[in-house]
């Protein structure tokens, strides 16, 4: 049934259809409203979990890695300062192999104080262990708790799994929303099933100690289970398109690519406004194209490779400063197209932080520049956009 | 006994008991009661972090030295000092 909805209650509509039996819960903005939508339900009778109020993030992700241990399906949500408290028990749960699914509400960290949108709490993650799902619009981030389930829970994967949002872009602005009917959530996501629980009848002890000679070993099969998760959610999407009717690419989606010239790569809501101005670039006679990075974590490296083949200049657009000689996503992206024989040119652009809009404008020029790059060479490699009184890209109009 | 990464569990896991983990190797100093002086109060048995110090039938405390760690507390807490911390290679 389609309803108007914010992207949070979009991401608690996703958390009650997937009949998620614990939640652990400590509010940050601008998450808060996700699980005020959830205790409402809860208090209401509507919505049969446990609903834990716990003293900091930390102690949410923890209550979800306890109660994951003993095989329940769990979730909790976060944004920035408490992404960032999360940190140890993101490793917990990976390390643990333990499918916890939460959601990120982008937002920068302090100082400055701010509360908008900005991609360093999660890029900042991405070490973790934990799978990185970027959405678009508010039915993705309904959509994608659904999926984040489906494949967190794989046991070809069994890692924790993040959707993020952009805050207020998204997790804020109404947008019509279909939500699914229970019969057919039920039928794509079936109840948790785990390979191991703890159990006192059959005592055993998760997470114990191991000693040099075996540490590697955990590590490594973690790392075939990262290995296999690419081809786990492309199946997952192939298999959501035929239930749901609705299709998401892939771990990138690409925008009129096929026979692009230059392309943009860009995560989250921002695509949006670059897939409108390569419209515009189209029907000027552009040959311009945007690759939608969906999913960081597993890297797509297949999917950039391919990418890279075809075009000849990428630019990446980040909404995160990585204190790096360019963004965590050019850093990954170069690294994947150096196995190539003719790695395409790469620039970075930097943009939207703390919740600066993204204007059309300001796409429009990066296109425009990758197009010069594209014809006279890459001159600089990182661009910041949008700083008052800085000026960047010289001689594009 | 090493084995091969995929002999090994999915999750790092364990059925045996922590009990059999002989943590007593970690120690440097090893806490020694003269039982003479010992009152039997069991404040060393009430403060030890590892619970190794077991009550025998006469009350006296017994310290379980295959688990102990040798942190020092019961010598620390106890009354009348009756607890020495002995280095390891000493008798």
């Amino acid at each position: 049934m389609k309803q108007v909805m914010t992207g949070n209650t979009a991401a608690a509509w996703g958390v009650r259809l997937a009949r998620v039996d614990v939640i652990a819960t400590y509010p940050i903005t601008p998450q808060t409203t996700i699980m005020e939508k959830l205790a409402e339900w809860v208090e209401k009778g509507e919505f049969p979990a446990q609903y834990i109020q716990t003293e900091s993030e930390h102690s949410s992700l923890a209550a979800c890695i306890a109660a994951a241990s003993v095989g329940a399906r769990t979730y909790t949500a976060t944004s920035s300062h408490g992404l960032a408290l999360m940190h140890e028990l993101l490793l917990w749960a990976s390390g643990a192999r333990l499918p916890v699914v939460l959601t990120d509400v982008n937002r920068a960290l302090a100082p400055p104080w701010n509360i908008w949108t900005d991609h360093i709490d999660t890029v900042a993650e991405r070490d973790t262990g934990c799978l990185q799902l970027y959405c678009e619009s508010n039915q993705e981030v309904l959509d994608m708790m659904l999926f984040a389930y489906r494949v967190a829970e794989d046991r070809q994967v069994l890692l924790p799994m993040m959707v993020i949002e952009d805050a207020f872009v998204l997790s804020h602005t109404s947008e019509i929303v279909d939500v699914p009917s229970q019969e057919i959530v039920d039928q794509y996501l079936p109840k948790f099933e785990p390979e191991f629980r703890l159990d006192p009848s059959e005592p055993f002890g998760l997470g114990s100690v191991a000693m040099p000679d075996q540490f590697m070993e955990f590590r490594y099969r973690a790392s075939l289970a990262m290995d296999r998760a690419p081809e786990v959610i492309r199946k997952a999407l192939g298999e959501f398109e035929r239930a749901f009717g609705r299709s998401y690419g892939g771990l990138i989606e690409e925008y009129r690519c096929e026979d692009a010239e230059v392309a943009l790569v860009v995560a989250g809501s921002a695509a949006s406004t670059a897939k409108a101005v390569a419209d515009e670039l189209r029907r000027e006679g552009h040959r311009v194209g945007v690759a939608r990075l969906r999913v960081f974590r597993p890297f797509p490296v297949e999917e950039i490779r391919a990418l890279g083949k075809r075009i000849s200049t990428l630019g990446v657009l980040e909404r995160a400063y990585a204190f790096g000689p360019n963004g965590a996503f050019t850093t990954e992206i170069k690294g994947a197209l150096l196995g190539l024989l003719a790695p395409p040119r790469v620039k970075n652009y930097i943009a939207g932080l703390g919740g600066r809009d993204i204007r059309p404008e300001e796409i429009r020029r990066m296109f425009l520049d990758l197009e010069r790059v594209s014809q006279a060479g890459l001159d600089r490699e990182v661009e910041w956009v949008g700083v008052q009184g800085l000026r960047w890209a010289e001689g594009i109009p | 006994m090493p084995v091969g990464y995929e002999e090994m569990p999915e999750a790092p896991g364990t059925t045996a008991s922590t009990e059999e983990v002989q943590t007593g190797l970690w120690r440097t100093l090893r806490p020694v009661i003269d039982y003479a002086k010992c009152t039997k109060c069991l404040l060393c048995w009430k403060f030890c972090p590892d619970g190794v110090i077991a009550v025998l039938e006469d009350s006296r405390p017994e310290i379980d030295l295959y688990h102990c760690k040798g942190c020092g507390i019961c010598a620390n807490e106890c009354p009348p000092k009756c607890i020495a911390m002995v280095r390891e290679e000493e008798p």
